[in-house]
């Protein structure tokens, strides 16, 4: 008796079950967690689990193998009285720099090739493939090109600058980190272009019309009608560039190797864990990193949220606005 | 015009060229510089400039010997396998996330946007002596497939490609499908996944290109090169006993590069607005 009352509880419960998995509800239920499992162990794997490691690693005087020894916040008061972590942050400063002359030249640049150029697309071409060479192929080429007497001697020496006036471009501390600045630039600039000229398409062409119409120059042009429209997108980069610079790492990693007052931050703590096994006092460093990217990270959100609200669309009516004013004015005079 | 705004035209048109030369002249000059050494012999390498011309432009023997030496033969092969996997299971993961991120409502639906999004200010390098732990107690290290399921992992960008196409695509369609019938695996594979397709291009773009050029976690995890060397990992061949022998490293150099000025002239437009789309997320 017990026997057949069991399995027809059993049946029920999967006749149950199937009837569920049939109904809306039930497959709503499957296809979620079938779609949505993969990815999240993989998010929780490979960037939520290696994080909270860190973050206990880093109360911790360990190496990758052996015992460890718990010491609260030592490895933090390390980093921050360390003379060579102060000084890789002032490097920050140059990369900083570089990102703001990489920003204005990518604006001049994507201003000038949004008209009619001959040869447009060939010099955007050009201007954009360096951002599809690899790091470690870049390591090469300027080391190569930075070279006593090699590339960028002989193009100064055809310019009649003489060799002996020229600085050790990668060892001389005074210029080294400017040239691995510019390789860096040099990389990027074209993609900010690429950017800027997306922003400045999709802006009304017909107000440019009007404007030219109204016999505006190319900087009336640029200040009023394509800087407002494309202002999100410079502020969002310029703020991108300050995390971008603290986690400056590719140029000294493959050129310098950080040699010669060339180690950003993300370089020291590189060797930090790599070379010196130093795992907890890498992870502080690593945590101290995500401090000040969270913080530039929070700025940004809340100058997008209360500095400023306009969208494409308020641009361009203030433009047409403006240039309505500006021509009854000029109707007056 | 008269000929004061004629001479302003013609200035103005001078300055705007001459500044996009230049530009362009510093763009590709270290490639060019690059080119010009790969096709010099040894003895011409050490006796000339490096801006001089080579002699002739069909010496090709760096290029056999780069290619030999750095086993670019298997590192082709394994990039290839690399960039199938990870490009497939990317669009796959990303696509299938996407579509339930965008179409069901549930509770905790803003709770995974957040996840995702939060964890690319995790600065990824910096995690990796924590990854590279927990590769090892996968048995991850020197495999392809650990390999793989790790640049496959977390790519934020092409979930937030696709939520967007997602909601540019009418729910009537879902609806209508359901109404006649149709499974949720139906609609996702049958109605929206073709529908993805210039998401699925600009995901790939995006993908490839850093999947291609990345080579500090496979320097890192595949570390045995003599099976798992990949093109942009061949190229550490060229650190040690080759010192300054720049000839053979150019031309080591341009066989990596190739392929991607191959895609990038095939295909410019879509890599251009690829990145457009990529930039504006969230």
């Amino acid at each position: 008796m017990g026997k057949i009352n069991t399995t027809a509880t059993k049946g029920t419960i999967l006749h149950r079950l199937l009837k569920w998995l049939r109904s809306g509800k039930g497959q709503r239920t499957v296809i979620m967690i079938s779609f949505m499992s993969i990815p999240l162990l993989l998010l929780i794997i490979f960037a939520y689990l290696p994080f909270l490691k860190m973050f206990e690693f880093s109360f911790y005087n360990m190496k990758y193998i052996g015992e460890r020894k718990f010491i609260g916040f030592d490895n933090y008061r390390d980093v921050l009285t360390d003379k060579e972590v102060m000084n890789s942050l002032k490097l920050t400063l140059y990369y900083l720099l570089g990102s703001f002359v990489q920003l204005a030249l990518a604006l001049y640049y994507a201003t000038m090739l949004s008209f009619k150029t001959k040869g447009g697309s060939f010099f955007k071409g050009t201007i954009f493939f360096p951002y599809l060479i690899s790091g470690i192929a870049m390591g090469f080429m300027f080391r190569f090109f930075y070279t006593r007497g090699f590339v960028l001697d002989t193009v100064l020496s055809w310019l009649r600058f003489e060799l002996e006036n020229l600085p050790y471009w990668l060892r001389d501390k005074n210029v080294n980190n400017m040239a691995l600045v510019a390789t860096s630039v040099w990389k990027f600039m074209g993609q900010n272009m690429v950017l800027f000229i997306g922003a400045i398409m999709s802006v009304d062409r017909e107000l440019y019309e009007s404007a030219s119409l109204d016999g505006a120059n190319r900087w009336y042009q640029f200040r009023y009608i394509i800087l407002p429209s494309i202002k999100t997108i410079v502020i969002l980069n310029m703020i991108l560039s300050i995390t971008g610079s603290l986690s400056a790492f590719e140029p000294p990693y493959v050129i310098t190797g950080g040699t010669r007052g060339t180690s950003t931050f993300f370089l020291l703590m590189h060797n930090m864990a790599h070379r010196h096994q130093k795992v907890g006092k890498a992870s502080a460093m690593a945590l101290i990193l995500f401090g000040l990217i969270l913080m530039v990270t929070i700025g940004q959100k809340l100058i997008f949220k209360y500095g400023f609200t306009d969208s494409n669309e308020d641009i361009s009516q203030k433009t047409t606005r403006m240039l309505r004013k500006q021509r009854a004015k000029e109707g007056k005079q | 015009m008269t000929i004061k705004q004629r001479t302003f035209y013609i200035l103005r048109t001078a300055i705007k060229y001459v500044s996009l030369l230049i530009i362009t002249f510093i763009s590709i000059l270290p490639t060019v510089s690059t080119v010009i050494t790969a096709f010099k012999t040894k003895e011409e390498y050490g006796s000339t400039n490096v801006m001089t011309l080579p002699k002739s432009w069909t010496y090709l023997s760096n290029f056999v010997t780069a290619w030999k030496d750095a086993n670019m033969g298997l590192a082709f092969r394994n990039t290839f396998i690399i960039l199938v996997f990870v490009l497939l299971g990317s669009i796959m993961f990303g696509a299938m996330l996407a579509y339930i991120l965008s179409r069901f409502k549930f509770k905790g639906n803003e709770l995974i946007r957040n996840l995702f999004l939060f964890a690319t200010l995790i600065p990824g390098i910096a995690t990796q002596v924590t990854v590279y732990q927990i590769m090892h107690s996968l048995g991850f290290i020197n495999t392809m497939h650990g390999y793989i399921t790790l640049m496959m992992g977390t790519d934020v960008i092409s979930i937030y490609i696709f939520i967007q196409f997602f909601e540019n695509i009418s729910l009537s369609i879902d609806e209508s499908a359901i109404i006649d019938g149709c499974t949720y695996y139906g609609v996702f594979f049958k109605i929206l996944f073709p529908l993805l397709k210039p998401a699925i291009i600009t995901c790939m773009i995006l993908k490839g290109v850093s999947t291609y050029n990345e080579y500090y976690m496979s320097n890192l995890y595949l570390q045995n090169k003599s099976k798992f060397v990949t093109v942009s990992t061949s190229l550490y061949t060229f650190t040690g006993p080759y010192g300054n022998q720049y000839n053979y490293i150019c031309a080591g150099v341009i066989i990596t590069i190739l392929p991607a000025l191959i895609i990038f002239i095939l295909s410019q437009k879509q890599i251009y607005s690829g990145l457009t789309q990529g930039a504006v997320k969230g």
